[in-house]
């Protein structure tokens, strides 16, 4: 690539003030407002958490009739996965694809926009229809018929919500794709690329993917409400079953939306602090490819209860079993990488290491919720309430923080408090535990979930529960802190904080410059 | 100019900043908002929808008019290029598997619901359960949608315009731009043709969209095929425009082959709901 001196003028326009922001065409600046617009939905979504472990504090009804209760928690699950999660990780890609592959910027900056400021017109029909008559959606985030046909007007909002949202993934992936197959450094070569990458690539297809035929669903959901059709109506040769069928073949590969570029984090944080390179690369990315795969062929496993043919419930078993093959190649990935390798354990790699225990502790229940038998059991108990929260806040919601940790220094060019960091990982890791792992006992004895009372032989774990969980909110204030100070100041982080750390994000300065590669680096 | 070019088409094309897509933003939480005001029997809640129609065109000229300038005035380099054409065919993509959880319905109500429907006699005991059905608590008599009438003749609309569509590509790429443009007006016209028929047929039907599940999925899945036909129709006619304006080289057409892809789309998901909704019942 020849090196150019004369810019257009318009290039070196740097909009300063509100405009930076509402008009960006610059990934760093758009992963910024993917990152704080997710960091506020989770503080949201975690206080309708705090409320509903206030509810649940004691047996009996306290704070809340049950139709709110209902609301807090449908809307705690919808806020938390498309509002906080799904958008945090669209941040670390935004920020760090161009950054990783030696591009300029995304490939196509303006939609890059677009895909962001959707989401802050969905969260207002999402947060404004608690305001309306009847309440926010209360039928649990599944949006299942016959009650989500049932319910008043938030549940139309929800529905075209749900739409922006969508638009906002299938054009942000569609970028996302692109600017990885299009805009590598020369001699980047796909099996080169760093594994972060190599997981949003997945996801960018998974999104596409799964993303439309929600819109599908939810489509339908409108007409069955509003046009008088009978999609999900037995009376008119419908079937609300189907609509769950349709649901969960989205709803799965949700999941591995929400969890791959979590282990694209990891697999780049446990080899710099481990200062060896990560162990299985090759097998990383087969690996991760297949969970996508399978992850089209396992859907109903959320649904053994609804009734289905014994065939169908063995096939739906034994697929999800599979998963577990090559999610167990990456945790041994993981492990051998950290085997003999000269560790440090600054924050980011003692959330990295918490995670793959944590996540490897969620993906055990999975398999005990796989089992039909089992499942039918411990169907809509509190096990499968722990099992997913192992899932996705020690998975997910823990590997971002880790992920902020690690690239914060490069972000803002200063180093975060590593004394607080630690503070806010002990706390959240001890707190977490606390508060999730007797779920497991609570769901084996039969406690159901969504319901805002409870039998009196689940009152003291209930209680331990609950202050736990105050414990784990009030810590991700810290976090929010922690970040804020980082922002402000610090010490300089230079371009290359972490010793260990050789992916092409390291060789710019900290922060970043405004296009971050004016001309594609050298690769190695 | 030239060194300008030079320059430019040497590095990837960052834009500069955009209100377009907040502008987007806007007309689509208008265009929402007033829908669900519309569905609580409001009516002031299509002058909101109206707002945010008006608002999301313009920012569709207003943004595809800068996308086109840009591309005129030679800033788009080859990788640039290829982005687009990752980008559309990923967009299509999306479609398709849009389309497939509508023909998933279709198969699950077909093959799944109303075969058990059938079976179960416990709340419906005179239930057949066979296919055309309006369901067991519907009380319609209706005639399914024959194939081998209009549906049968707007297939081969469709093929033939796949056909006109290519045809006026050899065109472009041949530099005989009389082929070219009656290429794309013969597309055009046999899309509207394909439209009005569909009209014709949807007005001399005897179900409705609420006439069960087979009124349900045929209306659905021909509804958003024929809303599909109507936005390729109008980018083909962009298209036709810009070919009046003397945009496109033989070697430099992207947004015509787009257009034509979609086209193409169309034409496939035409052939699998004349197969699956008109054909075999």
């Amino acid at each position: 690539m020849a090196t150019t001196t004369m810019h257009d003028a318009h290039h070196d326009a740097h909009p300063t003030g509100v405009m930076r922001w509402l008009t960006s065409t610059n990934h760093k600046d758009i992963g910024t407002l993917y990152l704080w617009f997710s960091f506020l939905m989770f503080l949201f979504a975690g206080g309708l958490a705090m409320l509903i472990r206030a509810e649940l504090f004691q047996p009996g009804l306290q704070f809340f009739q049950p139709n709110l209760f209902n609301q807090f928690t449908t809307m705690h699950g919808l806020i938390m996965i498309f509002g906080a999660i799904m958008p945090a990780f669209v941040g670390f890609a935004n920020w760090q694809v161009p950054l990783m592959i030696g591009a300029p910027d995304m490939a196509f900056p303006r939609l890059n926009n677009w895909s962001f400021w959707l989401l802050p017109a969905a969260a207002i029909l999402l947060l404004v229809s608690f305001l309306v008559p009847g309440g926010a959606v209360a039928g649990g985030w599944t949006m299942y018929p016959p009650l989500f046909i049932q319910g008043g007007m938030a549940y139309d909002m929800t529905i075209f919500a749900v739409h922006l949202m969508g638009l906002s993934s299938i054009m942000g992936s569609i970028n996302i794709i692109t600017t990885i197959l299009n805009m590598r450094t020369p001699g980047m070569t796909m099996m080169r690329m760093p594994i972060f990458v190599w997981t949003w690539l997945i996801t960018a297809f998974l999104l596409i993917s799964a993303m439309p035929v929600l819109a599908s669903a939810v489509t339908m959901l409108l007409t069955d409400r509003h046009f008088g059709t009978y999609f999900f109506n037995a009376a008119g040769g419908g079937d609300p079953v189907m609509f769950q069928h349709i649901f969960w073949f989205f709803g799965h590969p949700e999941v591995y939306i929400m969890i791959l570029p979590a282990f694209g984090i990891l697999s780049s944080i446990i080899p710099t602090f481990s200062r060896k390179p990560l162990f299985g690369y090759d097998s990383m990315v087969y690996a991760t490819a297949a969970i996508a795969v399978l992850s089209f062929t396992v859907w109903a496993h959320h649904m053994f209860t609804v009734g289905m043919p014994t065939a169908s419930q063995l096939f739906f078993m034994y697929a999800t079993m599979l998963i577990a093959i090559p999610t167990g190649v990456k945790v041994f990935n993981w492990t051998a990488t950290m085997w003999r390798g000269s560790i440090s354990f600054e924050t980011p790699m003692l959330f990295a290491i918490a995670v793959v225990c944590l996540f490897t502790i969620g993906g055990f229940s999975g398999l005990v919720l796989a089992i039909v038998p089992v499942d039918i059991q411990l169907q809509d108990t509190y096990y499968v309430v722990a099992h997913f929260h192992y899932v996705l806040f020690s998975g997910a919601a823990m590997s971002i923080m880790a992920g902020v940790y690690y690239w914060l220094p490069k972000w803002t060019g200063h180093m975060y408090d590593e004394t607080l960091g630690k503070w806010h990982f002990w706390l959240t890791t001890i707190a977490f535990n606390v508060t999730f792992f007797p779920m497991h006992f609570l769901g084996l004895a039969g406690m159901p979930r969504r319901i805002p009372d409870y039998a009196l032989q689940f009152a003291e774990f209930n209680m331990l529960q609950s202050i736990s969980s105050f414990v784990l909110g009030a810590s991700q204030l810290l976090f929010l802190y922690i970040v804020i100070k980082c922002i402000r100041g610090g010490v300089p982080a230079g371009d290359r904080p972490w010793e260990g750390a050789d992916s092409l994000e390291w060789t710019l300065s900290s922060p970043p410059p405004y296009h971050s590669f004016e001309t594609a680096p050298a690769f190695k | 100019m030239q060194t300008i070019e030079q320059t430019n088409t040497q590095r990837y094309y960052v834009p500069a900043p955009s209100w377009w897509p907040l502008v987007g933003s806007v007309a689509l939480l208008l265009l929402a908002s007033g829908f669900v005001i519309l569905l609580q029997n409001n009516p002031s809640g299509s002058y909101v929808m109206i707002a945010g129609a008006l608002i999301l065109i313009t920012m569709l000229f207003g943004w595809f008019g800068t996308v086109i300038r840009e591309s005129v005035g030679g800033l788009f380099n080859d990788q640039v290029d290829l982005s687009y054409r990752w980008g559309m065919g990923w967009f299509i993509f999306s479609e398709v598997m849009f389309f497939g959880a509508l023909f998933g319905a279709l198969f699950y109500a077909r093959v799944i619901t109303v075969p058990e429907l059938g079976d179960t006699k416990l709340l419906w005991p005179n239930y057949e359960g066979t296919w055309p059905t309006a369901g067991p608590g519907v009380k319609e008599t209706f005639a399914a949608m024959p194939a081998w009438g209009i549906p049968a003749i707007n297939t081969l609309i469709l093929l033939t315009s796949g056909a006109t569509v290519t045809w006026a590509h050899w065109g472009l790429k041949n530099d005989n731009r009389t082929q070219l443009k009656i290429g794309l007006i013969l597309t055009i016209l046999l899309g509207a043709i394909f439209i009005t028929l569909q009209i014709h047929e949807y007005s001399s039907a005897t179900f409705t969209f609420q006439t069960g599940i087979y009124g349900a999925t045929f209306y659905i899945l021909t509804g958003f095929h024929g809303a599909h036909v109507t936005l390729g129709a109008i980018m083909l006619a962009v298209i036709l425009g810009r070919v009046y304006a003397g945009h496109f080289t033989p070697e430099r057409h992207f947004a015509f082959e787009a257009v034509s892809w979609y086209w193409h789309f169309v034409d496939v998901v035409w052939l699998l709901l004349f197969v699956f909704v008109y054909w075999l019942i």
